[in-house]
């Protein structure tokens, strides 16, 4: 690399009591943090373990905490984050490391279960569609909160999630809030109890970290407000009750 | 947090604000002559109204803090929600019993 422009970068190897590695990579005008990435495990150390798929950030799987922050790294150009031509890579944070840049996404994937955050049908006819018109007030919630790629940034960023391990997290609860503006869902109620107890949404402090570094503009913490304010109601409806 | 002590919590940080400024403006206006015992003890000896004011603003402030503390103490100290409820309403009573034996100490004492 003798006279080409370099970028120092360093990333975390190994798993929770691991360090991290210096790297020199060519640095180019228009590169993304998966662009360094891919460029050590393909020419510098092809033991570094990562993780990513569709490149173009729909995937939400290439997630790392760059410079200390939570970000898509696909999505993500060096110069808009390097800090003194320099880079610091790690895992994301509030997840287990597996090892290098990759998490165990089960916790992740498996607080969506906890918060019902799956349609569940009604007993309607089959062959009779529900009506949503665009502009229902449901229907608009729905839409704000659906586009999450599932990519765990909230989740890291989460003062919450770090504070206790069964808080469901904003990705969780964004996701049952879609939900539950379901009206075709069958057990709305279903829910708000589950996103009502303990490690529930009603723990989240409204820092809006999540909403801060959600990288496809989405506000959980909006969503989360939306759920107390609908099992508050339900609650004072006595329909919460097991 | 359970739907009732976000319920709690938010219900008695409301019931304060309007007792918290008028608390407020009561203490500006009391030190306006200087501030004595007497002067204070003569607002509130045998004033039911006041006995009121404060024994609800004991209530609300007991309740609102132990669900806060309660929050920290399972936040901060990992302690189990069990555990983290305990402290929390022990520290309700405690705040109660102090707050109680105050406002008996300048209403009726």
């Amino acid at each position: 690399m003798s006279g080409e422009k370099t970028l120092g970068v360093d990333i975390w190897r190994g798993g929770a009591d691991g360090r991290y590695q210096s790297f020199e990579v060519p640095a180019r005008e228009n590169q993304t943090v998966l662009d360094v990435v891919t460029y050590v495990q393909r020419h510098l150390d092809s033991a570094l373990a990562y993780r990513f798929a569709c490149r173009v950030g729909v995937c939400g799987s290439c997630a790392m905490t760059v410079n200390g922050r939570p970000r898509w790294t696909c999505r993500t150009h060096v110069s808009r984050v390097a800090k003194a031509g320099r880079l610091t890579i790690a895992p994301l944070q509030n997840l287990p490391l597996i090892r290098d840049l990759v998490t165990d996404m089960t916790p992740f994937f498996d607080k969506w279960q906890r918060a019902r955050g799956r349609f569940v049908p009604g007993e309607g006819p089959r062959d009779q569609l529900a009506p949503v018109p665009p502009d229902k007030p449901e229907r608009a919630a729905a839409s704000a909160a659906i586009e999450c790629i599932n990519c765990g940034v909230c989740y890291s960023a989460c003062d919450v999630v770090a504070w206790r391990d069964d808080y469901l997290g904003p990705a969780a609860l964004n996701r049952a809030w879609a939900a539950w503006n379901d009206v075709r869902d069958g057990d709305r109620t279903g829910i708000l109890k589950a996103v009502s107890a303990s490690g529930g949404c009603h723990n989240c402090h409204t820092h809006q970290s999540c909403a801060a570094h959600c990288p496809v503009s989405l506000n959980p913490t909006f969503s989360i407000a939306g759920l107390k304010r609908a099992s508050i109601k339900a609650k004072l409806k006595g329909e919460l009750a097991p | 947090m359970t739907p009732l002590s976000y319920l709690l919590q938010r219900g008695t940080a409301m019931i304060m604000v309007p007792l918290i400024v008028t608390h407020l403006i009561v203490i500006v206006m009391a030190v306006q002559g200087g501030l004595s015992a007497e002067e204070i003890l003569g607002r509130t000896r045998g004033s039911a109204a006041w006995a009121g004011f404060y024994a609800l603003f004991v209530l609300a402030a007991a309740v609102h803090a132990g669900i806060g503390l309660q929050t920290i103490a399972r936040e901060w100290f990992s302690l189990s929600d069990r555990a983290a409820a305990i402290a929390g309403h022990l520290f309700m009573l405690a705040l109660i019993g102090l707050g109680a034996r105050a406002v008996y100490a300048v209403v009726w004492a």
